[in-house]
């Protein structure tokens, strides 16, 4: 599940460079077709060089970069020339009191100075529509880019407008022909903002762990696995497509005897009960409070599955003896 | 899910066995299946890879596109699959038998029966999973606008004869599997999850090997959870998973270690082909090509075998449970649906458009509301587990009957109107003179609520199906000591909403499809690096 093809690798990367061709000129274009309009087409692009040494050293880089492309703009408004595009910029974001660093497709600077986010992805748009849950993904991924640059935003003075809207590339069809469009992740935006403040900082949680916890990847195997088991998880089946730990989660999980194991739905559906064995001594009439609703529907459950399993039993050996 | 649902699977994680979800078989599994394993290579739109595709269990047909970005190549795979599937999908549409069909008299405007051919049976497609059901349709999607150099000489890449008209099937096939309870393209994971309740998520049974290991473990001392973990993880000493996944989407360790380094000799062979000089020299390098393509037909077949060898023994299993009433009724839907295609493919109309008019949108919408209520309803009535579900939400209600009185309606010419007195344990969610309905003889019979007498003492009025006499027919009231089964849906769907023809379509809607439908789509734009 994990690891990607390199056929897959190829041909993103391949999609990618086609669409940032010739300093950008097509993605400028598609840029200023989709969501600036009103704004000078853009002549040519100015494309700065982003390289620096470290994931910090780029991010540094990166603000400056945007910095003096919209000071560019502030001098020169609605000159020809003044698209910018930074490709592969580099983001930090706090996430629970550390920096997470992130690398966006490509943000452009537009004329009036705003920021767009922009994201090239290798799924078809296929007669006007793609897979609503990779364009899902795609809006959450850019909702951090645009939380991220609104932070690097706010540090200058006037802050440059991010734009809520993202420019989103695909290839159109069965061909790598580029086709775009925008999408407003201002929901996305605000979901994770909130859970981004919610989120436990990470020295809190190393306060609760066992002293001499470590999780290097070079630990003996068990060690490592102890290391992880001291932290607490609550696996869902949703972590199997998006958590390199999912399968080891799911172990716990079961072991555990947690519902959630089934699915989220299975949990909100039992009410108070959360183990399997729980479930089932009181769907047996071995445990629980008779008044409880949740309760009371499981023994109904159980009373009313068993009645149809026998009688579709009883049925099928009748069958069996007309034979 | 229903909380019934919910506890099968919790027993399920108890015992280590999937449970029974159903009692019946409720889809249908023709005789002859076509079954198609496809597999793609990982870039997103995909570009087939192969397949394995047949009717006979031992022999599938093994189809390989040995360099998947060879436009020649893809369509040599798509011809191929032209020729297996169109002259069996073809046996079924010749074979016709007359049937009656009500439709409106263009001149008078009244409903009239026509006598019209009705296909005896229809051409059934099995895929493993419902990925497969995705990929069949961008298949059809990628193939019905397709011009072959019949069609129009100039065509820069002009499509072996017959795949747009492949296109064509694989896209109505593909449309059909939208419609709920229809058959003609099945997911093998769908069916079995259909019918058992695994110890695992729902999201976890879209893997056909892990479905299976909770259902039927090759290894009786596994638990399904173990076995179905066994197959999701377990590599050999290449990292190559030992069950391959159920496609159309290859694992990435098979890309990169055995497919890729594959490609690449072929593709070296290839050109090395090109440059011989003399005819030995290409006889030689011949005798090399085709040894490359040989390892790459070896390594698709076998990561399509073992999902093949899954989809039939899915189906064996299937074909253990007895099949529901009402099986038969929908496939003959499926049989209208397979002949109405039929009948435009012969009519020489163009290829189903890539966007539906908004009649044809509404349409599609309404049949499958319309479709989702009677699977439903028919389920229950075929399935006492189903029905079990319907009981629990308050939607039927099971019990005997303990008192009848005769009654009669006030009416110049009475009729029988007894009252039945219900004992039962459910708890419906009955309104004041809320209609139920039984099964008499196949046949639903209605009746009113009367009045709750004390807490599961119901008192229902019977209005009808009792004859024409002042006596209801013999057999048509339930006696005292009966066991009864009400449910407070119908069970049988009337035709849809009355949607207009599509020439009548309101302004509003777009309007009538007039001249521009009368011209075909035209095929997609190709660049060098198409997919498919
Ligand atoms: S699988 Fe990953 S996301 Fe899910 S609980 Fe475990 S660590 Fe957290």
């Amino acid at each position: 599940m994990f690891g990607q093809s390199q056929f897959a690798f190829t041909r993103g990367n391949a999609f990618e460079a086609r669409v940032k061709a010739d300093g950008g000129a097509e993605l400028l274009r598609l840029v200023h077709e989709k969501l600036d309009r009103g704004a000078e087409p853009p002549a040519v692009g100015h494309v700065p060089d982003l390289s620096a040494t470290g994931p910090e050293g780029r991010a540094a880089r990166t603000a400056l970069a945007l910095r003096e492309a919209t000071a560019g703009t502030a001098r020169a408004p609605g000159l020809p020339g003044t698209w910018t595009l930074l490709d592969h910029p580099m983001l930090a974001l706090d996430v629970a009191g550390s920096p997470a660093y992130l690398e966006p497709d490509a943000v452009v600077v537009h004329p009036d100075g705003s920021w767009t986010v922009v994201e090239i992805k290798s799924f078809p748009v296929l007669d006007g529509s793609a897979d609503p849950a990779k364009v899902g993904a795609a809006a959450r991924q850019a909702a951090v880019y645009v939380l991220a640059l609104e932070r690097v935003a706010a540090r200058l003075a006037p802050a440059p407008r991010v734009r809520d809207r993202f420019l989103l590339v695909c290839p159109k069809d069965f061909s790598n022909l580029p086709t775009a469009s925008t999408v407003d992740v201002r929901k996305q935006r605000a979901v994770t903002d909130r859970q981004l403040a919610r989120l436990t900082r990470i020295e809190d949680i190393a306060d609760t762990l066992p002293d001499g916890v470590c999780f290097s990847p070079e630990l003996p195997a068990e060690e490592l696995t102890s290391a992880v088991e001291a932290v607490p998880a609550t696996y869902a089946p949703e972590c199997l497509s998006t958590c390199e730990l999912a399968f080891h989660c799911r172990a716990r999980s079961r072991e555990a005897g947690a519902v959630t194991s089934l699915g989220r739905p299975v949990r909100a559906e039992l009410g108070g009960l959360s183990t399997v064995e729980e479930v089932l001594a009181a769907a047996r009439g071995e445990a629980g409070d008779p008044d409880d609703p949740a309760v009371a529907a499981l023994r109904r459950a159980a009373e009313l599955r068993a009645e149809a399993l026998a009688a579709a039993g009883a049925a099928a050996q009748e069958a069996a003896v007309c034979l | 899910m229903s909380l019934i649902t919910t506890l099968a699977r919790l027993e399920a994680v108890r015992t280590g066995r999937a449970q029974p979800a159903a009692t019946v078989r409720h889809r249908h599994l023709s005789d002859r299946p076509l079954v198609f394993v496809p597999l793609i290579t990982a870039g997103e739109a995909g570009a087939p890879l192969g397949a394995l595709v047949g009717t006979d269990r031992d022999a599938p047909h093994l189809l390989v596109v040995p360099q998947p970005r060879d436009r020649d190549l893809r369509f040599a795979f798509l011809a191929e699959l032209a020729g297996i599937v169109l002259p069996h999908v073809e046996a079924y549409a010749d074979s016709v038998e007359a049937a009656e069909r009500t439709e409106t008299d263009p001149e008078t405007g009244k409903r009239v029966k026509v006598e019209v051919d009705l296909c005896a049976d229809a051409a059934q497609l099995i895929v493993p999973s419902r990925a497969g059901v995705d990929f069949v349709r961008l298949l059809g999607r990628s193939m019905r606008f397709r011009r072959t150099a019949e069609q129009d000489p100039e065509a820069p890449h002009p499509a072996p004869p017959r795949v747009p008209l492949l296109g064509r099937w694989l896209t109505h096939y593909g449309e059909r599997a939208r419609v709920p309870g229809s058959s003609l393209l099945l997911a093998m994971t769908d069916l079995l999850g259909r019918h058992w309740a695994t110890g695992q998520s729902t999201l976890e049974d879209q893997h056909l090997g892990a479905l299976l290991a909770w259902i039927a473990p090759d290894d009786e001392e596994l638990t399904g959870a173990e076995a179905a973990r066994r197959v999701e993880l377990a590599r050999d000493a290449d990292g190559q998973l030992l069950c391959p996944p159920a496609g159309p989407a290859t694992d990435p360790a098979f890309d990169n270690k055995l497919l890729a380094p594959a490609i690449e000799r072929y593709d070296r062979a290839r050109t090395a082909l090109a440059a011989a000089e003399d005819g030995l020299e290409a006889d030689d390098r011949l005798g090399a090509l085709t040894a490359a393509e040989r390892e790459i037909r070896a390594l698709v077949e076998s990561r399509t075998r073992p999902t093949w060898d899954a989809v039939w023994r899915g189906m064996d299993l299937l074909r253990e449970l007895p099949a529901g009433a009402h099986v038969e009724d929908r496939w003959t839907r499926d049989r209208w649906s397979f002949t109405s295609h039929r009948d435009r493919v012969l009519a020489g109309e163009p290829p189903q458009p890539r966007r539906d008019d908004a009649v044809t949108a509404a349409n599609k919408l309404a049949t499958r509301e319309r479709e989702q209520a009677r699977l439903e309803a028919q389920e229950a009535l075929d399935d006492p587990l189903v029905m079990a579900g319907r009981r629990l939400a308050g939607e039927a209600f099971a019990g005997e009957v303990t008192d009848i009185v005769m009654a009669y309606s006030e009416s110049k010419r009475p009729s029988p109107r007894p009252l039945v007195t219900v004992r039962t344990d459910d708890r419906p969610h009955l309104g004041e003179r809320a209609k139920v309905y039984r099964s008499l003889g196949g046949k639903p019979q209605a009746a009113e609520f009367v009045e709750q007498q004390e807490e599961g003492v119901l008192v229902l009025r019977v209005v009808d199906k009792m004859g024409r006499g002042k006596e209801p027919e013999a057999g048509s009231v339930p006696k005292k000591g009966d066991r009864v089964c009400f449910t407070l849906f119908e069970h049988e769907q009337r035709g849809g909403a009355k949607l207009p023809d599509p020439e009548r379509t309101p302004w509003t809607h777009g309007g009538p499809p007039g001249e521009k439908a009368a011209v075909p789509e035209a095929p997609d734009a190709q660049t060098e690096e198409d997919v498919l």
